[in-house]
């Protein structure tokens, strides 16, 4: 039918009769995905979907390239983001109030306990899985070849979860909320043994003026809870996808995820990828598309891995979505089988004892309870900034995109882990039986230990082993994987010591059966 | 012509404009910044005052160790005065509990003697000893604002 001939009348009906298609079609402009074309138009056509590519090297769809790890950590962070804003209805971040509405979450609100175990099991296996990517990227060289920064970026994110994570822990104003704060507090002021020791506190007591910051007072009060509040729900979340952002925006400029360059295609790949259609036509295998021809550097690789990449989509968002499905069901099982602890209402007057950390942090309060400054301010700080350090510290470009490198790599992992463990145990093992110089001179200066304590004498260690493996190896790779290696060695290590081995004032017990009772 | 050598690391006339207004904007975000960060610091703290009373002489007898839980505070009575010790951990702020031999930091294992000195753990320096004052009326009032020398008793009746 001519539209020309067609009265005004019957073009309103027209457009009405069509409302559906019309509509559909400006929402998808792409059409169905049922070609080649559509399915890469999807891709760049959809607000969502045009962060990732329209292709996807067949590498990174390799279960045992990336396992997903990150992926899971952005999962778990949606998670966490939509049980947190759920939690906030009935929440108040009020000394008197906090208890009694978590209260109020766990026993009464429809869903609540469950919501409530949801958002504190999602946060802390970010934890775990963050380390678990960091880990991947690490361990396939992932952070060389123009993606030094967003290694970098990867570390702010770190440090912005772990904050989130132990300002979440404060709000319950609980016994752990109040002392984790209290804590907390007094870490921030522990550069006062640094000052205290040159003896110029009373003119510059930075640890102090930091403190009040952070607690709005010199005690842990309303004002305290306000401000962790806001940090834990605005300020941190902010800064968080700010960078995470960045984080992914830099993948996409940097052509993707790390492949080897002598990457093959195997049999077994057909369990996961369907392969294109046809070759030829109006995408030929052997050009790029999207905005890729735009980016500066060594970044695209036109013409290079063309051959052996696929449509993402159905191949990488099938993978996708089985992920996300598989995160959510984790976490709601975990949250309805295993509760958020909950203690007594804060007490200012008794701590609880032992008085622990979160056990993301226990390994940390291990250090602290060799010396307050070095364990809570400076080897931390210092581990960040060598973390941060590693891409530029170790610059080898061959062989990215491979787990371990190569067979030397897979030695030198092995060696560390090994040497890593029997050295951090050997030191533990020391101080729990012989104590530190306090025990042994009670009058020693403090800056002495703050200088000379168990965890400086580790890291001291990682650093001359480190470079002695780049010594022997001539390659700064395999140092950084000696490095990063005894790194996460200690980190677990010294975390299960502060869980399972560390009882009331802080002793050493073989199990919590041997606790005294008091 | 008015353009200086730049190769002897003269700034030019346009370059120093330039320069001067990056330098106007960045030194005023910065103050801005200060101002913001100056928020932060609160100038009255809501809590509670730093001195107290805590009774007449002759309710600490000789021999006397009482604490003052909310004030987290130890009094002790001797031969030689009346003297009071914190009862705040001086590693990261736990509360100490009395032994036999001193005070021991249930948080990660601080030890003290008697005196307050650190005798183990990871506690920078020993538990302070505040001021004791006697008012007209009689009463004791310690000042935990003022430190004073470990061993420092008052004698007061």
């Amino acid at each position: 039918m001519g539209e020309v001939n067609q009265s005004g009348i019957a073009k309103f009906l027209n457009n009405i009769r069509s409302l559906k298609k019309s509509f559909l079609g400006s929402f998808l402009r792409s059409g169905k995905p049922t070609s080649d074309k559509s399915r890469a138009a999807v891709m760049f056509n959809n607000f969502f979907l045009h962060i990732q590519g329209v292709k996807t090297h067949i590498n990174t769809l390799r279960p045992t390239y990336t396992f997903g790890f990150g992926l899971i950590s952005l999962y778990l962070l949606i998670i966490v983001v939509i049980s947190g804003v759920l939690l906030m209805v009935y929440y108040n971040p009020s000394v008197t109030e906090a208890y009694n509405k978590i209260k109020d979450l766990k026993y009464v609100v429809f869903g609540g306990n469950l919501l409530r175990n949801i958002h504190k099991w999602s946060g802390e296996g970010m934890i775990i899985f963050v380390l678990l990517h960091m880990a991947r990227v690490f361990y396939t060289g992932s952070y060389k070849k123009g993606r030094e920064f967003n290694w970098v970026i990867g570390i702010v994110l770190l440090i912005l979860m772990f904050g989130m994570n132990l300002s979440g822990y404060m709000l319950p104003w609980d016994q752990l909320a109040y002392w984790a704060l209290l804590i907390v507090a007094n870490i921030i002021n522990s550069p006062k043994e640094i000052t205290d020791s040159l003896g110029i506190t009373q003119y510059f007591d930075i640890g102090g003026f930091f403190k009040e910051l952070f607690l709005g007072g010199t005690n842990p009060t309303q004002e305290s809870l306000t401000r962790v509040y806001l940090l834990h729900i605005w300020l941190l979340p902010m800064f968080l996808f700010l960078f995470l952002g960045i984080h992914f925006w830099r993948i996409r400029k940097d052509g993707g995820l790390t492949r080897p360059d002598t990457f093959e295609r195997k049999d077994s790949d057909i369990y996961y990828v369907n392969p294109p259609e046809k070759t030829g036509g109006i995408f030929p295998t052997y050009k790029t598309y999207g905005l890729m021809e735009l980016a500066r550097g060594r970044t695209p690789a036109v013409d290079k891995d063309v051959e052996n990449t696929v449509l993402s989509w159905p191949n990488l968002l099938i993978a996708e979505l089985a992920i996300f499905v598989l995160t959510l069901a984790g976490v709601i099982a975990y949250a309805y089988f295993v509760d958020a602890p909950f203690k007594e209402p804060a007490n200012p007057l008794i701590p609880e004892n032992p008085a622990k950390a979160p056990w993301y942090f226990l390994g940390l309060q291990e250090l602290l309870s060799y010396s307050a400054f070095m364990g809570g301010v400076g080897l931390p700080g210092l581990a960040l900034l060598g973390l941060a350090l590693i891409p530029y510290l170790d610059r080898e470009e061959d062989r990215v995109g491979i787990w371990f490198t190569n067979r030397q790599g897979v030695t030198v992992a092995l060696q560390s882990f090994i040497i890593g463990t029997i050295v951090v145990i050997g030191i533990l093992a020391f101080v729990v039986n012989f104590g530190w110089f306090r025990n042994w001179w009670p009058n020693v200066p403090q800056i002495l230990i703050t200088l000379i304590n168990p965890g400086n004498i580790w890291v001291g260690f990682m650093i001359v082993y480190s470079l002695f493996v780049i010594k022997k190896t001539g390659s700064t790779r395999m140092g950084a994987i000696a490095l990063f290696t005894m790194f996460l060695v200690s980190y677990v290590i010294f975390t299960a010591m502060g869980t399972y081995f560390r009882g009331p004032n802080w002793d050493f017990f073989w199990s919590k059966s041997q606790w005294p009772i008091h | 012509m008015s353009d200086k050598n730049p190769e002897k690391g003269e700034v030019s006339r346009r370059d120093f404009l330039g320069l001067a207004a990056i330098g106007t904007a960045v030194l005023s975000a910065l103050g801005v910044l200060a101002g913001v960060l100056r928020i932060f610091k609160p100038d009255v703290h809501f809590e509670e005052s730093k001195k107290f009373k805590i009774g007449k002489p002759e309710q600490f007898p000789v021999g006397t160790v009482k604490k003052f839980d909310d004030k987290k505070l130890f009094v002790f009575s001797d031969e030689d005065g009346f003297y009071a010790i914190t009862a705040v951990c001086q590693h990261l702020g736990c509360i100490v509990y009395k032994t036999d031999w001193g005070f021991q930091c249930p948080c990660h294992g601080s030890k003290y003697d008697q005196m307050g000195n650190v005798i183990g753990g990871p506690a920078p320096r020993g538990l302070p000893w505040f001021k004791i004052e006697q008012l007209v009326d009689g009463s004791l009032v310690v000042d935990a604002s003022k430190e004073v020398p470990k061993g420092t008793k008052y004698i007061y009746v």
